[in-house]
């Protein structure tokens, strides 16, 4: 559906503005899991703690993101759609700072990994870091392009993900159980796993976030495809016949 | 779109056109007004909204040239059937301006104008009609000292709480407001809103506001017109946060024209 520009090109400029921004903190989020991994993999502390450094500066763009959208609501007074993207501008901006605070607590674990021999082959966990990048990737591209079926897909990925997690806790305690002297490694990994795992749910929020700002269902609760419900929690799909 | 199953309905508007000469300012209106409950009008200038208001007591009966097809009933009864008194309409549909529009007499005077019109000569009832409407204003602290001094020395907003007051005096059934308090400043404008909030426990209230955020801030349901048909009749907080109708999103964000 074509989307008219506001008669105040001022108003327009400032939300595109969030939303440019906001695109920023998600690369930049994304660029840090990507580099809190890989060091993993490559055995590269300097990557880990280079994402232990450049975390003030994702803080930073937070903060800035989140006056701006209050500036917005004090100031303009959005209704609708432009309402429903600066709250849900405000939730993702959270979430990224999330996600970027939980690369950071991956990368602390790499460190200590990294100063240990490597304990087995990476095989699942860089197929979670993918589909957990690919996930916030396409959650905000969703939210560009306001595509609900992007969005949808993000869910639908949150299950992948999920999977490899419990496929590596599982593969993990078989290292644990044959050879004790692992424990120490194979319990960094799991947390590795499980923060990935954790990153994974941020992102499906951020799609369900996208979804509410698109069509204005609230599907935060339960899977997308259940009913979807207002402000009052009555069904709004009954009061829609 | 709202529903309207469970309402304990005031005003129906059916089927309405109305015309200004060749102008047609309203096209096929359908909407049911509910009871104890503010409706707020709102659109861009011209769109028919104060139109329709008018219609509700018979105000654009004045108006040369003006001819409508449609009903419009009251509590079920077809306000424009020739049987119908436009006087008695307007008693118990009261209307209240832009501008305050107070009568150049006492403050005591304008309340008991109307009342004393319809026959009540009483002293003491009508000192009881005024002082308990304008109470229900809250004016009454501000004025119950200075009842004999001429209306036109109340402040803006204080002669528009006047003017309702005066409406309230003939005890109507609803309320229409047009723009109220565009010509008050921001404490007035505050105080008409929460008089409204108040007043919607024992009156029906419709009304007409430029100010989408006071559409917002007081109404119950926002009826959206564009060009002289109903585009949109929602309960305000979905209307303003997830409208129906393209059109009515453009207009609430500013994307018009």
């Amino acid at each position: 559906m074509e989307q008219k520009t506001h008669t105040s090109r001022q108003y327009e400029k400032e939300l595109q503005d969030v939303k440019q921004r906001l695109i920023y903190l998600g690369a930049l989020t994304e660029k840090a899991i990507k580099e809190a991994t890989d060091a993993l993999f490559e055995r590269d502390s300097v990557r880990a703690r280079s994402v232990i450094d450049g975390d003030e500066v994702i803080n930073h763009l937070d903060e800035e993101i989140e006056k701006e959208c209050i500036r917005l609501l004090a100031l303009r007074q959005p209704a609708a759609r432009d309402l429903r993207f600066i709250t849900t501008a405000i939730k993702i901006n959270g979430h990224l700072e999330r996600i970027a605070d939980i690369a950071v607590t991956i990368s602390r674990k790499v460190l200590d990994l990294n100063e240990e021999p490597r304990l087995k082959p990476y095989i699942d966990l860089p197929r979670m870091a993918e589909t957990s990048r690919k996930m916030i990737r396409e959650s905000l591209d969703a939210l560009v392009k306001e595509n609900e079926s992007q969005a949808k897909w993000v869910l639908r990925e949150d299950e992948v993900v999920d999977r490899l997690n419990e496929q590596i806790f599982r593969e993990l305690l078989t290292f644990i159980m044959e050879d004790p002297r692992t424990t120490h490694r194979a319990l960094l990994i799991m947390q590795v796993s499980k923060n990935l795992e954790r990153i994974s749910d941020h992102a499906t929020s951020i799609a369900k976030n996208v979804i509410y700002m698109v069509t204005g269902k609230n599907v935060r609760h339960g899977m997308f495809d259940c009913g979807s419900y207002d402000v009052f929690g009555e069904s709004l799909e009954k009061k829609d016949g | 779109m709202v529903n309207i199953e469970t309402w304990d309905i005031s005003i129906s508007a059916k089927n309405v056109d109305f015309y200004y000469g060749t102008f047609q300012a309203l096209t096929n209106v359908t909407m049911d007004f509910e009871k104890n409950r503010v409706t707020a009008l709102i659109g861009p200038s011209g769109c028919g909204k104060s139109t329709l208001l008018r219609m509700f007591n018979r105000m654009n009966d004045l108006i040369d040239g003006a001819r409508m097809d449609g009903e419009v009933l009251f509590e079920g009864i077809n306000i424009y059937d020739p049987k119908v008194d436009p006087v008695d309409v307007r008693r118990r549909i009261g209307m209240v301006f832009q501008k305050p529009n107070p009568f150049p007499k006492s403050i005591y005077n304008n309340i008991i104008y109307g009342p004393r019109l319809n026959g009540i000569r009483n002293k003491s009832d009508l000192e009881n009609l005024v002082e308990k409407s304008l109470k229900r204003v809250s004016l009454w602290n501000e004025v119950k000292d200075i009842l004999g001094r001429s209306a036109m020395t109340l402040s803006g907003g204080q002669q528009q709480r006047l003017c309702i007051a005066r409406a309230l005096a003939m005890k109507p059934d609803v309320l229409l407001m047009d723009e109220p308090t565009s010509a008050l400043d921001p404490i007035s404008t505050a105080k008409i809103e929460e008089l409204i909030e108040e007043l919607k426990k024992n009156y029906t209230i419709i009304i007409v506001t430029h100010n989408m955020q006071q559409a917002a801030r007081v109404s119950d349901y926002t009826a959206f017109f564009y060009l002289g048909r109903l585009i949109e009749y929602n309960r305000t907080d979905r209307l303003f946060t997830t409208p129906d109708v393209k059109q009515t999103e453009d207009y609430i964000t500013g994307r018009f024209g």
